[in-house]
């Protein structure tokens, strides 16, 4: 794959990530209603809130204010958060890894448990087998990620599943305090296996709920780009070889239906990374999803703001991954 | 409701459409259910045996009456305050397709308005809108629905505002297509050369060929504002907690999930199934529909 | 060119083949009892005009026919054993040793998604049981022997990177790499330029020759198959219309199509000479034999 092409995705974030940082600035700060009175508690002074506004710049005409702005963004600086009491860019970078772990093992999951389904519905192609396949993922399909967190939680409680934990990312009663906030990376890396077990414990069924729309969308792509691809003339040479149905599905067909799949389910990933905002909350996993929720409850105006750039840095981060994935599996992009 | 006018409406020019509405499946699956849901909504007042919001802290906790510590005249037993489940899942319904029907319609008005010009008119004016679509699909939607509400304050008129913000650009997307689509028919060009003006063209002309497939949109926007009023008023932004809505039930369920599950099962359910209703008669409605948009 | 009478019994052997293809109301037949024998190392014309039902014998015979296709009646001998209905895991046996494919078009039959050595590599491991080292080895040989240049550099490139001559010289070598006894050949040399043809037509013969394998050749061209085949069937309809030695078949035609057929043929010793479509008449008068002969079938039952 050739590294223009990388760069050339990498320069076109630009506009775009500007796009979101003004978009944030106006529904922030233009929108009706003064961001200070989000900030006030009750018994606040007019010195207490003329103090704050100095403080935050919001004095200042709207351009000026916009100017310092970007300017404080392209320095990386992101304020204080009010509720923390914190630089708001250390708060996030502590949580961010988090919320990268968990959507790297839901798209995991998404991508293993959507492509066995694939697999199964075009190996039996026409047979009751694709019907179920079919069935089962217009069925998960029709449930939101944070229905389906609520309904695993509901599952545990009411089977008394004691062993899997519904909220958290660790046990209370594992002492591994990381380096780095990658806990599954690193406790696999320094052979903490009882840490590695309790936080792959606690990331299953956050990651399972957030995963499941996305491994049925997989699922149904990704059958039907199988399905185009095994009437091609490649799929009766392969006949003619004598490979086995299931040699001709998996191997010779299902590698001619990735590129198709990947154009058409990639902004789908983008939908699984937005999802960690509830699902985080829902089972108490200390991501930044789960931060943005406290943050809005608490006003806390900086970190809002911190965090909803965050989340689209991640979003075009997703959509690269997407592209390079793209290049690698067709053959026609990788010798450009 | 909007939804029955919406489809008679359409189904008046051709009177195939009626019939052809009628014998699909999912559209009548889909529309009873939707149908059972307006009618618990509408006559709520009628039919909740309970007053939704009455606390009773002596009938804490009353499971649902196919448990044997039910209590007579709490079907579905009651929450962590003693309230009537049964009474505040049909004043939840209110709030539910309320802001349904609501927000769709704001985010169709927004997003068919700004599609229609970038369809029709292009050049720069395309390339703004669509500049647009595209940023505003770099934003996590939830995300950006829970900070446009906290902004504007709670309540139902932020919710509706923030989904229609949110989600105009679906509307956008499609219409913005499909009129650069019925742009190049005869009709229109006819229509140039008769001398009629632009707006004119566009409202007269192109709207109502669009319409098919807004109604489609339309139907599954619904539904995916049910979603987003669930999840709004699940973290406490959309009504204050006392009301009763079907996001603010399954949130004060999952606090008390230990002691009652069946506080979370009931609006859980409730949700899923008008979600479902709305999907299969969306998708139904665009199988119905499909001939009379190609023609 | 003479065949020589077959010492041993033919290598394919079709006898009164009968195949449709199913309809929502009633089937379509394609084969009206078609019967042909190739004997061990012949070169076979099968030709016929597109429509004939020439290309649906070679799938029959390969077991590749589509899903909607029904073989009604007769059958298919390989090696004297009928493969008619062969169970799906024989049939693969039967596959790579026994047969292989020359198909029509090498832009499409082979795999966008494998390297070019892989997919010669594979049919050797899976059927010869060679090892990676010498499955490599063997393709760098097969490759060389269709006369492709630079073979260590084309087994680690992908279909799109070859042309399509060099596609086709690719698919010989599949072919003939496990070494079948019989190997269909479908339209070949169709989709490649006029330069490109004669050189893969030599090829296959060379290949042929050199393996001593029975070819079955379908084709259009009956230019072609005076320059390769040993013996000629002449197709329409579904039907055997004549078949015997290529000489005799092109210099003394026994059925009125197969004149039609030649004087619709360029001529490389006549380049100016006038060419004469086959008359409707000839053919409205086959395609009512066709249907008449459906007719006294169907009153059989």
């Amino acid at each position: 794959m050739s590294w223009t092409f990388l760069l050339r995705r990498l320069l076109l974030a630009i506009p775009t990530l500007f796009g979101v940082a003004v978009i944030v600035f106006v529904l922030l700060r233009v929108v009706p209603g003064d961001p200070i009175a989000m900030l006030i508690g009750p018994g606040a002074t007019e010195a207490d809130i003329a103090e704050l506004r100095r403080l935050y710049g919001l004095d200042e005409s709207i351009a000026l204010q916009f100017v310092y702005y970007l300017r404080d963004l392209a320095g990386g600086d992101f304020g204080t958060s009010i509720s923390m009491r914190q630089d708001v860019m250390e708060l996030v970078l502590g949580r961010l890894p988090v919320t990268i772990e968990l959507c790297l093992v839901a798209m995991l999951v998404a991508v293993g448990l959507g492509g066995a389904m694939a697999l199964a519905g075009a190996y039996w192609r026409g047979r009751s087998g694709e019907a179920a396949v079919d069935g089962a993922a217009g069925f998960i399909l029709a449930i939101p990620d944070f229905l389906w967190a609520l309904l695993f939680i509901l599952f545990v409680v009411v089977f008394a599943l004691d062993g899997l934990p519904i909220s958290g990312r660790i046990g209370h009663d594992v002492a591994f305090r990381g380096a780095t906030g990658f806990l599954l990376v690193e406790s696999l890396l320094r052979l903490r296996l009882d840490a590695f077990g309790s936080v792959l414990l606690h990331t299953i069924l956050p990651a399972l709920a957030l995963a499941l729309p996305l491994a049925a969308i997989v699922a149904r792509v990704l059958k039907t780009s199988i399905n185009e691809a095994m009437t091609q003339d490649y799929i009766l040479m392969a006949r003619v070889k004598g490979f086995s149905r299931a040699r001709i599905v998996g191997r010779e067909a299902l590698r001619n239906a990735l590129v198709p799949t990947v154009t058409l389910t990639g902004v789908q990933f983008t939908f699984l990374v937005g999802g960690t905002v509830l699902v985080e909350k829902i089972f108490s996993y200390p991501g930044i999803g789960n931060m943005a929720i406290d943050a809005v409850i608490n006003r806390d105006l900086p970190l809002i703001q911190g965090l909803v750039l965050t989340f689209a840095v991640l979003f075009i981060a997703v959509n690269l991954l997407v592209d390079v994935s793209y290049a690698l599996l067709n053959p026609r992009m990788r010798h450009g | 409701m909007a939804e029955a006018a919406a489809v008679t409406g359409a189904a008046s020019p051709t009177g195939g459409t009626a019939r052809r509405l009628l014998a699909n499946p999912r559209v009548v699956l889909g529309g009873a259910v939707l149908v059972f849901f307006a009618l618990a909504a509408l006559f709520a007042p009628l039919i909740a045996p309970h007053d939704p919001v009455e606390q009773d802290l002596l009938l804490q906790y009353v499971p649902p009456a196919w448990s044997d510590k039910a209590e007579a005249g709490y079907l579905f037993g009651t929450d962590n305050l003693g309230r009537d489940i049964l009474s505040r899942l049909i004043y939840g319904a209110r709030v539910a397709l309320f802001v349904a029907v609501a927000a769709a319609a704001a985010a169709g008005l927004l997003g068919t308005a700004l599609g229609l010009l970038a369809g029709y008119l292009g050049g720069w004016v395309d390339t703004v809108i669509s500049r647009l679509v595209e940023i505003w699909m770099a934003f996590p939607a939830v995300l950006l629905s829970i900070v446009l509400v906290a902004v504007m304050g709670t309540g139902l008129h932020s919710v509706i505002i923030a989904i229609a913000v949110i989600d105009w650009t679906r509307f956008c997307r499609v219409v913005r297509a499909e009129t650069m689509a019925q742009k190049q028919q005869d009709y229109v060009a006819s229509a140039v050369t008769v001398g009629l003006g632009r707006m004119r063209i566009l409202w007269r002309e192109i709207l109502p060929n669009v319409l098919p497939l807004l109604i489609v949109l339309f139907t599954l926007e619904m539904g995916i504002a049910v979603i987003v009023e669930a999840i709004l008023s699940y973290v406490n932004l959309s009504l204050a907690s006392d009301f009763p809505t079907w996001g603010g039930m399954i949130s004060d369920g999952r606090k008390y999930v230990n002691q009652a599950p069946w506080l979370m099962i009931l609006p859980i359910l409730c949700v899923i199934a008008l979600v479902l209703a709305l999907n299969a008669l969306g998708d139904g409605l665009k199988d119905a529909l499909d001939p009379v948009m190609r023609r | 060119m003479t065949a020589t009478p077959p010492a041993v019994g033919p290598t394919l052997s079709v006898r009164d083949l009968h195949l449709a293809i199913a309809g929502r109301r009633r089937d379509t037949p394609i084969l009206r009892g078609v019967s042909l024998d190739i004997a061990p190392g012949e070169v076979h014309g099968l030709v016929g005009e597109s429509g004939a039902g020439k290309t649906m014998i070679g799938k029959a015979v390969l077991g590749i026919q589509p899903s909607r296709a029904r073989i009604a009646a007769g059958s298919v001998l390989f090696d004297g054993r009928d493969i008619t209905h062969l169970p799906e895991r024989e049939r693969r046996r039967l596959m790579g040793r026994g047969m292989g494919l020359i198909p029509q078009d090498p832009m499409t039959s082979l795999n966008p998604a494998h390297r070019i050595g892989a997919q010669i590599a594979d049919v050797l491991r899976l059927h010869l049981g060679l090892d990676r080292a010498a499955a490599g080895a063997r393709t760098l040989e097969l490759l060389n022997e269709v006369h492709i240049r630079a073979p260590e550099r084309v087994v680690r490139q992908y279909p799109h990177e070859l042309s399509g001559g060099m596609r086709q010289r690719v698919s010989i070598a599949i072919a003939f790499a496990c070494r079948p006894k019989l190997i269909v050949a479908d339209e070949p040399t169709t989709a490649l330029d006029v330069t490109v043809q004669r050189q893969v037509l030599a090829l296959i013969k060379r290949m042929q020759a050199q393996e001593d394998a029975s070819i079955l050749f379908v084709t259009h061209d009956l230019g072609v198959v005076a320059k390769i085949c040993d013996r000629v069937t002449v197709l329409h309809g579904g039907r055997v219309l004549e078949t015997g030695a290529t000489r005799r078949i092109v210099e003394a035609p026994g059925h009125d199509y197969t004149r039609a057929l030649i004087a619709a043929t360029p001529r490389h010793d006549r380049p100016g000479g006038l060419l004469r479509p086959v008359p409707e008449a000839l053919t409205a008068r086959l395609d009512a034999e066709a249907l008449a002969y459906d007719a006294a079938r169907g009153s059989h039952g």
